[in-house]
């Protein structure tokens, strides 16, 4: 109902006052941002790791980072402390209600390490270091060795362990469909 | 979206012509102009404050004498109506900190799978048509039983939730004047909090009814709500409402953001997660009387509580005042908005013997509420299943005990 209104608001008003013009700029305003702006702010990484930057790290390097960068919330051993939780659960191959255990793609791990990491300075990690931090998370939880060299190719290859094991609540269903009584979750 | 599309169109209408007039060249500086007043203080005089004898105050589960700045509920047993004042609106962040952001500096990006990026100013997004709405907002971890003392009362258990009139533009008219294109069916919403927020959000649903929300029960979004601008997506968990909005990628699948994947995934018996759950189910809790208070004695009192739904509009909330055995109407407060909080009321005398007050709620698509017991069989889980879940949507029984205390009787 929304779209074909929205389409019949387009049409409408492309035929008052903007002869000609292609689909979309029915109010002009905002501006075209620069290529550079988009590329700065576009971090977010898809599970296929398309959007991925060059670089590499292993788990190896990735130990010295997390001592040096990630140790002081998350423990030596990545073992988490007060209200900070640790690497360790993450990818468990039981799932079990640890927050974080459930993750499915490495590449989340990538993304938030380099969006989120380290809590005292977000986004400050160079794309090396974040490739060797994940490397170090992953071989923690015994996912990938430790000489493994993590890069934009093999990063989204890296299998997590609880990557077939998710449901949709109601198998089939979808947003705006009837769910079966007391189906919910 | 029935119900409001002709009143939209005419809405269209009258803004068309206020477009027009742009276009001929009549531009007039409309909104989002005024400059800021100089040398005010904003002190109980120029904002306005509650009396001081009254302690409507949010929470933090598990604190008594404290409140944390990253979890607080909203007091519904001490409110009324539908709308929650914006001071009181729950906060469940999952960010470091509410970040402090100068509008003139804020950004939207529109970028990804679309004909036209574009990047707009607070400024130019305020001068697009505009739309206010009541919404519910709730946490997906709202309503989870809770053990011990903490389980007594509704603020805990309940009170990550809020509703609120929320203003701002269709993230639909954004989108279209971005074209979007055949092949895109996701976007991906990112605040400009410390940790960058991120949520995926199916195509279908950023073209229908979400909300680019810049206002507040009629003032500019409140910071831990998301100043200056945040996503109001109705009737879906409340995660993916991104708050700080400063960026939409169009992309063409869900991105498994760290916060919508593992960290909000339940698991069941099987071993299996269940995940990307959109919609809240049918719910309603009795606010009035409830756990942690007390009848003065036997006598009328009116039970009241709020009823919500994912899927649209309440049609139905009944009481039980026999612990389910048998359910009658309560009257529903009009009107009943789609989305939104609907306020039920229900006369009731107590004749000082123990009862359990329970409500239940029917919405458009005909989806009941369910008690825990039959939420656990279709699940094949036991009911203790439930503490360690979120997206819980069961029926709440309050006890009301011989001497008028009232204790949560969930799980007796």
């Amino acid at each position: 109902m929304r779209f074909s209104f929205s389409l019949f608001a387009v049409v409408i008003t492309l035929a008052i006052c903007v002869p000609g013009r292609a689909q979309g700029r029915t109010y002009r305003l905002g501006s075209t941002p620069s290529e550079e702006e988009i590329k700065a702010r576009d971090i977010a990484i898809s599970p296929d790791g398309k959007e991925l930057p060059p670089g590499s790290g292993t788990a190896k390097e990735g130990a010295t980072i997390f001592a040096q960068k990630c140790a002081a919330c998350h423990g030596p051993n990545g073992n988490g402390g007060g209200l900070t939780r640790g690497i360790v659960p993450l990818g468990n191959a039981k799932p079990v209600k640890i927050g974080f255990s459930l993750v499915p793609y490495a590449t989340t791990v990538w993304d938030f390490i380099s969006r989120a990491m380290p809590q005292s300075k977000p986004g400050s990690l160079t794309v090396n270091e974040v490739y060797a931090a994940t490397a170090y998370v992953l071989y923690r939880n015994d996912i990938i060795k430790e000489t493994d060299v993590l890069d934009a190719k093999t990063l989204p290859q890296v299998r997590m362990p609880n990557r077939d094991n998710f449901l949709p609540a109601e198998p089939g269903w979808k947003p705006g469909q009837k769910r079966p009584f007391g189906y919910y979750p | 979206m029935g119900s409001h599309s002709h009143s939209d169109r005419r809405r269209f209408l009258t803004r068309g012509g206020a477009l027009v007039s742009f276009v001929m060249g009549a531009v007039r500086s409309v909104r989002g102009q005024t400059p800021a007043p100089e040398g005010i203080a904003k002190d109980n005089l120029a904002y306005g404050q509650p009396s001081k004898f009254d302690n409507t105050i949010r929470r933090t589960l598990g604190q008594a004498t404290a409140i944390s700045d990253t979890a607080l509920t909203t007091p519904l047993q001490d409110l009324d109506g539908i709308i929650t004042p914006s001071g009181l609106h729950f906060l469940m962040d999952h960010v470091k900190g509410v970040p402090d952001i100068d509008p003139k500096q804020h950004r939207l990006l529109i970028h990804g799978m679309v004909d036209h990026p574009l990047v707009y100013t607070m400024d130019e997004i305020k001068r697009l048509p505009s739309m206010s709405r009541i919404y519910f907002l709730e946490c997906n971890a709202n309503n989870r039983p809770i053990r011990g003392p903490n389980g007594e009362s509704v603020q805990n258990v309940h009170g990550r939730m809020s509703t609120s009139e929320w203003t701002g533009v269709l993230l639909s008219v954004l989108l279209n004047e971005c074209g979007v294109q055949k092949e895109a069916s996701w976007i991906v919403a990112e605040g400009s909090d410390a940790n960058k927020y991120t949520m995926s959000i199916p195509m279908a649903k950023a073209m229908d009814d979400i909300l680019v929300a810049y206002a507040q029960n009629g003032e500019p979004v409140r910071p831990q709500q998301g100043y200056p601008l945040r996503l109001v997506v109705p009737g879906w968990e409340a995660i993916r409402s991104v708050k700080w909005l400063s960026r939409i990628k169009v992309v063409d699948q869900p991105y498994m953001a760290w916060h919508e994947s593992g960290n909000n995934a339940d698991t069941i018996p099987n071993g299996k997660g269940l995940w990307y759950r959109f919609e809240v189910g049918p719910n309603s809790v009795i606010t009035r009387p409830s756990g942690g208070q007390r009848l003065a004695g036997r006598g009328f009192y009116e039970i009241t509580g709020l009823a919500w739904t994912g899927a649209g509009a309440v049609t139905k909330v009944e009481v039980s005042v026999d612990g389910g055995r048998s359910y009658k109407p309560a009257e529903l407060q009009q009107p009943v908005h789609r989305f939104a909080h609907v306020r039920f009321r229900f006369p009731w005398t107590w004749n000082g013997e123990e009862v359990v007050l329970q409500s239940r709620c029917t919405d458009e698509r005909g989806e009941v509420q369910p008690t825990v017991a039959e939420a656990a069989k279709n699940l094949g889980v036991s009911p203790d299943y439930f503490y360690q879940a979120d997206h819980f949507n069961g029926v709440q029984p309050w006890k009301v005990n011989r001497d008028g205390s009232i204790s949560n009787a969930l799980f007796l």
